[in-house]
C-alpha cells in the first residue's frame, strides 16, 4: 500500500484547528487554550518536514496539544499542593516511556495507547483523534497492551 | 464552537516571523481580479491569475515544500508593490525573485523578460536574439506561456511580430488592460 501524501500544512491547519483548540479549551480553559494553541500547530510546523508520511495526523497534532497541557498543568501546579509525580524510570516521564514503548505497534493502537495511557485523553476524545468511535478507541488501545505484554516488553506499571 | 479569527491571524502571523515556511501565499485584490501570490524567504515564487487556495496547495507544495501557509507576512513587499503598480504609481518593480525550478534557459529568457521597460513592448523573436538564440522565438513564446510570475515579469509586453496580442495565461482581456494601464496602448 502506497503511504499517505503528507498534505501542504495549510490543509492539514485548516482540518484539525478546530478539534485541537476544543481539545485544549477543555483542558486548560479559555485563555491558556489559546497560547496552547498556537504552540502547538507552530510545533507541528517546525516537525512537519521530518514527517515519513501523513497518516494519523490528527493524533499527532493531539498528541503535541496534550503534550503542552500536561507541561503547562505541572507549571501551574503550586509546590505545596504537588501530587504525587507520575512515575519516573530511566530518568524520563511517564509519557515519554510509553511513546517509546508503543514504537513498534500498528499505527492506530500506537495512537490509540500513547492518548489513553501517555496523555490521560478520554475515548471520546481518542476517537475524535482517531477519526473513529469512542468503543473502537478503547478496542485499539487494549489489544496494543494485550500485544505490548505478549511480547513480553517492559510494559512497568505503566499501562495500569 | 466559532474559530477566532485573531487566533487564526496569530499563528499564521507567528508561523511566518519564525522563518518556519517553506512557501508563504495571500490573496491580492486588484483591479484585474483576485491574484494568488506566493513567496519565500528567496523572494516572490509566484501569481496565480486563479486565486482559489486550494487549486494551487499541492503544485506549491511540490515545488517549495510541504509547508505550505496563507500569511500576508511573506508576501507583503509584493502586495503593496503591486497596489502601487495597479494605481499607476510604480513602473518598476523591486522585488527578489525565486526562478528555482526554472530550465536555465527560460531563467534567461526571464531575466532578459524583466528588463522589457514598463509601457512598452517587444516580440518573442526580439526576446530570443537577446538571449542568443534568434530562432527559438517558439521556445521564447512557451517560457512566456508558463511564466511564474506574471504581471511582475512582464510577459504581457511581449506580443506577436505583425503587433498581435497573441497570447496571456491570464486572457487576452487581461493583457490589454495591463497594456492599457501602461499606457503602452492607446
Amino acid at each position: 500500500m502506497e503511504a499517505v501524501a503528507i498534505p501542504p500544512f495549510e490543509r492539514f491547519y485548516v482540518e484539525h484547528r478546530d478539534v485541537v483548540l476544543g481539545f485544549l479549551r477543555k483542558r486548560m480553559g479559555r485563555e491558556a487554550a489559546e497560547d496552547a494553541f498556537q504552540e502547538t500547530f507552530l510545533r507541528a510546523l517546525r516537525g512537519y518536514d521530518r514527517l515519513e508520511h501523513g497518516e494519523h495526523l490528527r493524533s499527532w497534532v493531539l498528541t503535541i496539544a496534550a503534550r503542552l497541557a500536561i507541561d503547562a498543568s505541572r507549571r501551574a501546579r503550586p509546590a505545596a499542593n504537588e501530587l504525587p509525580e507520575l512515575p519516573v524510570e530511566d530518568g524520563r516521564p511517564a509519557y515519554a516511556q510509553i511513546e517509546h514503548l508503543a514504537g513498534g505497534l500498528p499505527p492506530t493502537e500506537r495512537a490509540a495507547l500513547v492518548l489513553r495511557y501517555a496523555y490521560d485523553l478520554s475515548y471520546d476524545d481518542i476517537a475524535v483523534a482517531l477519526d473513529s468511535t469512542p468503543e473502537a478507541a478503547r478496542q485499539a488501545a487494549s489489544s496494543g497492551v494485550r500485544r505490548l505484554r505478549a511480547q513480553g516488553g517492559p510494559t512497568h506499571d505503566l499501562l495500569s | 464552537m466559532t474559530f477566532s479569527a485573531d487566533l487564526d491571524r496569530r499563528f499564521r502571523e507567528a508561523a511566518a516571523a519564525e522563518g518556519l515556511l517553506d512557501v508563504g501565499f495571500d490573496v491580492v485584490e486588484s483591479p484585474i481580479g483576485p491574484l494568488l501570490v506566493a513567496a519565500t524567504d528567496r523572494g516572490l515564487a509566484r501569481i496565480f491569475f486563479d486565486a482559489e487556495p486550494e487549486l494551487h496547495l499541492d503544485r506549491l507544495a511540490r515545488a517549495y515544500g510541504p509547508r505550505v501557509l496563507r500569511s500576508a507576512h511573506l508576501v507583503d513587499a509584493a502586495h503593496r508593490q503591486l497596489d502601487e503598480y495597479f494605481a499607476g504609481e510604480r513602473s518598476v518593480f523591486a522585488l527578489d525573485v525565486d526562478l528555482r525550478g526554472a530550465a536555465p534557459f527560460a531563467q534567461q529568457v526571464l531575466g532578459e523578460l524583466a528588463r522589457v521597460p514598463y509601457g512598452q513592448t517587444t516580440t518573442y523573436g526580439t526576446l530570443a536574439t537577446k538571449v542568443g538564440a534568434p530562432r527559438a522565438a517558439r521556445a521564447v513564446g512557451t517560457v512566456m506561456n508558463r511564466n511564474p510570475i506574471p504581471i511582475v515579469l512582464p510577459c504581457h509586453r511581449v506580443v506577436g511580430a505583425s503587433g498581435s496580442l497573441t497570447g496571456y495565461a491570464g486572457g487576452l482581456d487581461v493583457k490589454e488592460r495591463l497594456l492599457r494601464l501602461e499606457g503602452a496602448l492607446l
